[in-house]
């Protein structure tokens, strides 16, 4: 595994895979839910890694307690969800939810998977910044970040 | 939805070679007499690279077998109705994540999720009710379950004898491929090595109790659309394989007995050439393995049987009725490999579970290729092709050589624990989307040949948003009607079972009979087994 100025990567036993480098802002990766389709939470956050960001990857079967916990310990600048599992309007609102009865309704919350076109409506009203869809590639979601995300760290 | 920027951007993997398949291996010009240097032999002969039988499909053509569920159990027995009722001639269950990972649907965990990435079963009403009217005798019926199967082929299993079939005439096939699941599809309940004694207990099991059963579904699909390129689908399928039988032989069973009745899965991906070769050197290598490895004399042992599912992941989401060519083109090559069952996916799978309308299409599409394609007519029509055999013969090697470097940490427990097939992995994964990124891979509709407007107007299955509250309270009220005692004293002998190392199926068949429930058994094994936790490495 390749790494930018990385002070380590944690061995199969740690159940964090936390990745540092200069100058960055911190994005944590979730994956909510008890599916296990990481593939694509785990290409974004080497993804965002390889740009220059501190990634926290939190694994798989997040509770969105376990999520909305991790975000404020590790003082993240924005949170990232992964589902695949169809249960998005369940799970995103309530990481959104909990993050506001903790203070931290200022941590921008953006996601991706298989979402339905409608549902993303409803989602960003509920105050989901963005939802990225399959074929978005790694550089739309960099870009955005650093276009939306950037400026409010 | 991406679109395309027309900018080009410096790719920032390495460049793949041009000519290269998708898994990156580069392809000669031509290949020629001098590049090949095996006998493929003849089908239905050991090692069987050209077919596990001597006359395939001129005597019956592949079992045709979609894969289904969603909603309640009534719903999805509508859809196996359905299905069968159009020519499908086998079944294939899709659980609900609830169920796949041991909660029932009343448990908080299963919030959001009941009923949504299949059907939702926490009770043996719920399985009674899931194959209603469907005769459990003559139809073969998959399950895609694996920390929970156990109890899902328990619950299967009684509801065929509460309705007078035989242990012995019930056929099937349930997943239960644990290996695959801490290194690809990742549902799990209990650490490696208690997982590996569960599924070598139902393979104890059924050998000698369920001889039309394949305890174990050996399966790369999963591992390929983790992002596992060709060769690493192959290699660690048949690494699990070894995995298995190394423990059932530990166990004192013999491999000529319950090797017959290990199945395989693979995936068929958009790489027509290399999907055949694969599947052929899977057969190879797997005939060598269980002769010279593991010293079976029959060659009923030594023939892996495959089922094969289309590429989900390969499908796209923009210009979704090009899904349609892309499943024809993996289902022809899974057909020239010579596979024994079929999944196609449908084209609106990348948006949805599928509607009644794309089930048929894919269903279609494999009727049309075996009714009017042709190619049906003769067996292994590719064999022989110098390309087809370069390419099988360095699949074979390459495949080989992974299994060597997992021999060499101790064997693949120990290569799971160590992490290597799964960063193996997520390193092609990675690989891959760089190669998309910079149009090193072109995928229509994706980073090529895009339009302005690639939205569609397909008809998506909405999953009734009252069904998770109303199986919720079909099994409060299925634990409420229970007799209390008989199931404290069915799960208290189950617990006895897990912590004496006697085989868990028989008391775990009591245990569904008397009402415990999915998430209670596996409560069971979490206590006794422990939890097996996401390392979460990137």
């Amino acid at each position: 595994m390749r790494s930018s100025g990385s002070t380590g990567i944690p061995g199969p036993s740690s159940n964090r895979g936390i990745l540092l480098s200069e100058n960055a802002i911190r994005i944590l990766v979730a994956k909510p839910g008890l599916d296990g389709h990481d593939r694509g939470a785990k290409i974004i956050a080497r993804a965002l890694r390889d740009a220059g960001f501190e990634v926290i990857y939190t694994g798989l079967h997040q509770t969105p307690e376990m999520i909305a916990e991790a975000a404020i310990q590790e003082d993240v600048d924005c949170v990232g969800l992964s589902i695949l599992s169809g249960a998005h309007m369940t799970l995103f609102p309530k990481v959104l939810q909990l993050l506001r009865e903790k203070g931290a309704d200022d941590v921008p919350v953006f996601g991706g998977g298989i979402i339905p076109d409608e549902d993303i409506d409803e989602l960003k009203q509920l105050g989901v910044r963005e939802v990225f869809t399959p074929g978005a590639s790694t550089e739309d979601i960099v870009d955005w970040i650093r276009r939306e995300i950037l400026p409010l760290a | 939805m991406s679109s395309s920027s027309g900018v080009a951007k410096a790719p920032r993997g390495a460049q793949r070679p041009a000519h290269s398949t998708i898994s990156g291996m580069e392809l000669e010009e031509c290949y020629g007499p001098a590049d090949v240097s095996q006998d493929p032999g003849r089908p239905g002969r050991y090692p069987f690279t050209r077919g596990v039988y001597p006359n395939m499909y001129r005597g019956k053509t592949w079992t045709m077998r979609q894969f289904a569920g969603f909603g309640s159990a009534a719903d999805t027995n509508e859809r196996f109705k359905y299905l069968l009722a159009q020519g499908s001639n086998g079944l294939s269950t899709a659980f609900d994540m609830p169920t796949l990972m041991g909660y029932d649907a009343d448990s908080e965990r299963a919030e959001g999720e009941v009923g949504r990435e299949g059907v939702a079963v926490s009770t043996i009403e719920d399985m009674e009710r899931l194959f209603e009217g469907i005769k459990l005798d003559e139809i073969t019926t998959s399950m895609t379950v694996n920390c929970s199967a156990s109890i899902l082929l328990a619950m299967y299993l009684v509801v065929g004898e509460r309705r007078g079939c035989k242990r012995s005439d019930m056929g099937g096939t349930i997943q239960n491929d644990m290996f695959k699941e801490f290194i690809a599809q990742k549902e799990w309940i209990c650490p490696p090595e208690p997982s590996l004694r569960i599924v070598t207990d139902m393979i104890e099991f059924c050998t000698a109790e369920v001889p039309r059963w394949h305890p174990v579904s050996i399966s790369g699909y999963h591992i390929r659309e983790a992002g596992s390129t060709a060769v690493q689908e192959l290699a660690f399928t048949l690494a699990d394989g070894i995995g298995y039988v190394q423990a059932a032989v530990e166990r004192g069973l013999d491999p000529d007995e319950f090797g017959p009745r290990l199945s395989f899965f693979f995936n068929v991906h958009n790489d027509f050439l290399e999907e055949v070769a694969k599947i052929r050197a899977a057969r190879r290598l797997w005939a060598k393995i269980m002769r010279e490895r593991f010293g079976a004399k029959t060659d009923r042992a030594c023939l892996m049987r495959t089922h094969a599912q289309t590429s989900g992941v390969s499908l796209t989401a923009q210009q979704p009725l090009n899904n349609v060519v892309r499943v024809t083109v993996q289902a022809l090559a899974a057909v020239m490999a010579g596979v024994q069952s079929l999944h196609t996916n449908s084209l609106d799978e990348t948006l949805a579970l599928p509607s009644e309308e794309a089930v048929t299409v894919a269903l279609r599409t494999q009727q049309i290729l075996a009714a009017e394609s042709g190619v049906t007519n003769t067996v292994d029509p590719l064999g022989g092709s110098y390309a087809i055999e370069a390419l099988t013969e360095r699949m074979e090697a390459e495949a080989q050589a992974y299994i060597d470097r997992i021999d060499e940490m101790g064997g693949i427990v120990r290569a799971i624990e160590l992490g290597f097939p799964q960063s193996e992995i997520a390193d092609a994964a990675y690989e891959f989307q760089l190669a998309t990124d910079s149009k090193d891979y072109v995928t229509v509709g994706v980073n090529g040949y895009t339009m302005d407007s690639q939205a569609h107007d397909l008809e998506i299955l909405k999953i009734d948003s009252n069904l998770e509250r109303e199986q919720r309270e079909r099994v409060v009220a299925f634990k409420v009607a229970r007799n209390a005692a008989e199931v404290k004293s069915c799960l208290s002998a189950l617990r006895d079972a897990a912590r004496s190392g006697a085989n868990l199926m028989p008391p775990l068949l009591r245990a569904v009979d008397c009402g415990c429930t999915v998430g209670e058994v596996s409560d069971i094994y979490r206590e006794e087994f422990g939890v097996y936790r996401d390392p979460g490495t990137i």
